[in-house]
């Protein structure tokens, strides 16, 4: 089986994030070595063999959907780095003409 | 008077509130006095405030005075930096969160409010619970208080050093893979990470959310069977959490061990553990048969894949949990950023620190097209072969000992450099997050570096009247548990 090469640079823009040139070369160096060590989970057989995705019988969990007390408006504003008149601000994403 | 206050176990703190032998404000001042003597050196609280502290004492002390009850009124604790409690910052031990200020209680936190506990401060952790060692903090390392050139673990470092220096009568941790366990055994105390599901997971700030659960720092068994009693039980808000019925796990506090069968997973034997903690285990395991209980081998035959699958999964989960952390709602937001793919890239690279980066980048990279299947995709299926080999060993025996770790703690910076070797020493603790059991370490004896060594218990889910009955009994006829630092028996010898 061969072992697909991890490419850092790719991958942290999946992720959105800037990378320093030698963080890139460091990260790359040590997670080609940590992908080489886990690849002894791709030799074990695992056909047939259900994925766990969580470990306690519990189903469909549902509740009536009543409303309760939540954050405020301004309880949920006060830990934003920029707000104004209720809102969130970030940059320009909409070009206006 | 007020240095002997430091040393008591939460119980005791309470027999001397409700005794009147002591006041709230007074066991408030005396942690305060120690914290103000040892943390310096020690560094494991990352945030206090005093002032709000002893009115919180006063408070309990007035309350009491007028006849309110509470199971922990007036009884401080302190609290890792990852749980929300209203009012105090929660950062993570993170950049991104510097100033954060947690909006509401978490739920574990609201349930021991509700007794009347006090939060003394906030501890160091590695950045969102990433890291065994407290030295991926953005604030800076903690020292083990047993020795200062050793890391106390991680990621729950702070809460076991504060713990471990009588800087807190208790603490509470969050264990993903070993992070209360760890710590715990490093810094010779007691640390329980129940049943995924047992404790909410609301107001936790996420790290894996099918491994996270939040458990306990504790200088007993019996302060830990307090706390999980006060702090389990289904929540509405977090839909994970288990519906089981009030328990008083104070009621498995029974001192022998007859009629329990104990089991030795052959292959946690076969790992590379040092001399000094095999002896350790080995001591162990006779008074465990001295108090009646039957000790047979048994076999986990997947335990080698247990640290890729346990990383995959991990990072694969805190690659989603951490795109949260984008600038815009909260934390950290860099500079000036012109439009809004900069904003959360920049944001991201200047808050998150070098652990956080690689395993968000390797978690995306287990989920990415064309690997999923590769990685994710087979890591749950090992998970599913890791969690039977629990189910079949439990068949032969009522719970399972083991080391809590291969070696006691590391020095400072000695893995630093080196994330998979980093990575390896959680061999033994991240297979009870893998298969949703609970888990409880006690100290069980010393290297001869004079470094605590810790006993690992694992009981079937929801077993925990068992881990509590197999470590109470082991305490109740040795001494481990009781030994301090001599840097926390206040310059003497312990």
């Amino acid at each position: 089986m061969e072992q697909p090469q991890i490419s850092v640079e790719d991958v942290a823009r999946l992720a959105r994030l800037e990378l320093e040139p030698d963080e890139r070369v460091r990260f790359q160096e040590q997670l080609d070595q940590i992908l080489a060590y886990f690849d002894r989970i791709r030799q074990v057989p695992v056909d047939g063999v259900e994925p766990t995705a969580h470990t306690q019988p519990v189903y469909n969990v549902f509740r009536e959907d009543e409303p309760g007390p939540g954050l405020s408006s301004e309880e949920a504003l006060g830990n934003a780095p920029q707000a104004a008149d209720g809102l969130f601000i970030v940059p320009r994403i909409v070009e206006t003409s | 008077m007020s240095a002997c206050l430091t040393k008591l176990t939460l119980r005791e703190a309470v027999h001397h509130l409700e005794a009147g032998e002591c006041g709230s404000l007074e066991l408030v001042d005396a942690l305060l006095a120690s914290i103000a003597e040892r943390d310096p050196l020690i560094r494991g609280y990352l945030h206090l405030d005093p002032e709000q502290a002893r009115e919180e004492a006063r408070a309990a002390d007035q309350a009491r005075a007028a006849g309110r009850r509470g199971r922990l009124l007036g009884v401080p604790i302190a609290v890792k930096d990852v749980l929300n409690v209203r009012g105090q910052p929660c950062t993570c031990g993170s950049r991104i969160l510097r100033g954060y200020r947690a909006p509401y209680d978490a739920t574990v936190i609201a349930r021991l409010r509700a007794e009347g506990a006090i939060f003394l401060g906030r501890t160091n952790m590695d950045e969102f619970a990433m890291g065994s060692t407290t030295e991926n903090s953005a604030v800076g390392p903690t020292r083990n208080p047993w020795n200062l050139e050793r890391v106390p673990g991680g990621s729950s470092g702070g809460s076991a050093a504060v713990v471990a220096a009588d800087e807190a009568l208790a603490a509470l941790g969050s264990d993903t893979g070993g992070s209360v366990r760890q710590p715990a055994a490093f810094c010779g105390c007691t640390g329980l990470k129940p049943t995924y599901g047992l404790l909410s997971r609301y107001g936790l700030v996420a790290y894996a959310s099918s491994l996270d659960q939040v458990g306990t720092l504790t200088k007993d068994v019996a302060d830990a069977a307090l706390l999980l009693t006060i702090m389990a039980g289904r929540d509405p808000r977090d839909s994970t959490s288990l519906d089981v019925p009030p328990t008083d796990y104070t009621e498995a506090l029974i001192p022998d061990l007859r009629g329990i069968r104990l089991g030795l997973p052959k292959e946690y034997f076969e790992e590379a553990i040092e001399a000094g903690v095999k002896r350790a285990i080995e001591s162990a395991l006779e008074v465990f048969c001295a108090l009646g209980a039957e000790v047979r081998e048994v076999t986990l035959p997947h335990t080698p894949l247990a640290i890729p699958t346990y990383y995959l999964i991990s990072c694969a989960e805190a690659s989603t949990n951490l795109a949260r952390y984008d600038g815009v709602r909260y934390g950290y937001r860099t500079p000036d950023a012109a439009d809004v793919d900069t904003l959360h890239e920049r944001t991201r690279a200047e808050g998150f620190g070098r652990e956080v980066k690689r395993r968000i980048i390797l978690g995306t990279y287990a989920l990415s097209r064309g690997y999923y299947e590769a990685y994710y995709g087979r890591a749950q299926r090992v998970r599913t072969l890791i969690r039977r080999d629990f189910e079949a060993a439990f068949h032969s025996c009522d719970a399972l000992v083991a080391p809590t770790t291969p070696t006691a703690a590391y020095r400072l910076g000695e893995r630093l450099d080196d994330p998979l070797q980093m990575y390896l020493g959680d061999i033994f603790t991240v297979t009870a997050n893998l298969a949703g059991i609970g888990g409880l370490t006690i100290p069980c004896g010393f290297t001869p570096e004079g470094l605590p060594v810790g006993l690992q218990i694992l009981a079937p889910a929801l077993g925990e009247r068992v881990l509590i009955r197999v470590g109470h009994a082991y305490q109740s006829v040795t001494e481990w548990h009781r030994r301090r630092p001599p840097l926390a028996a206040g310059g003497g010898r312990p």
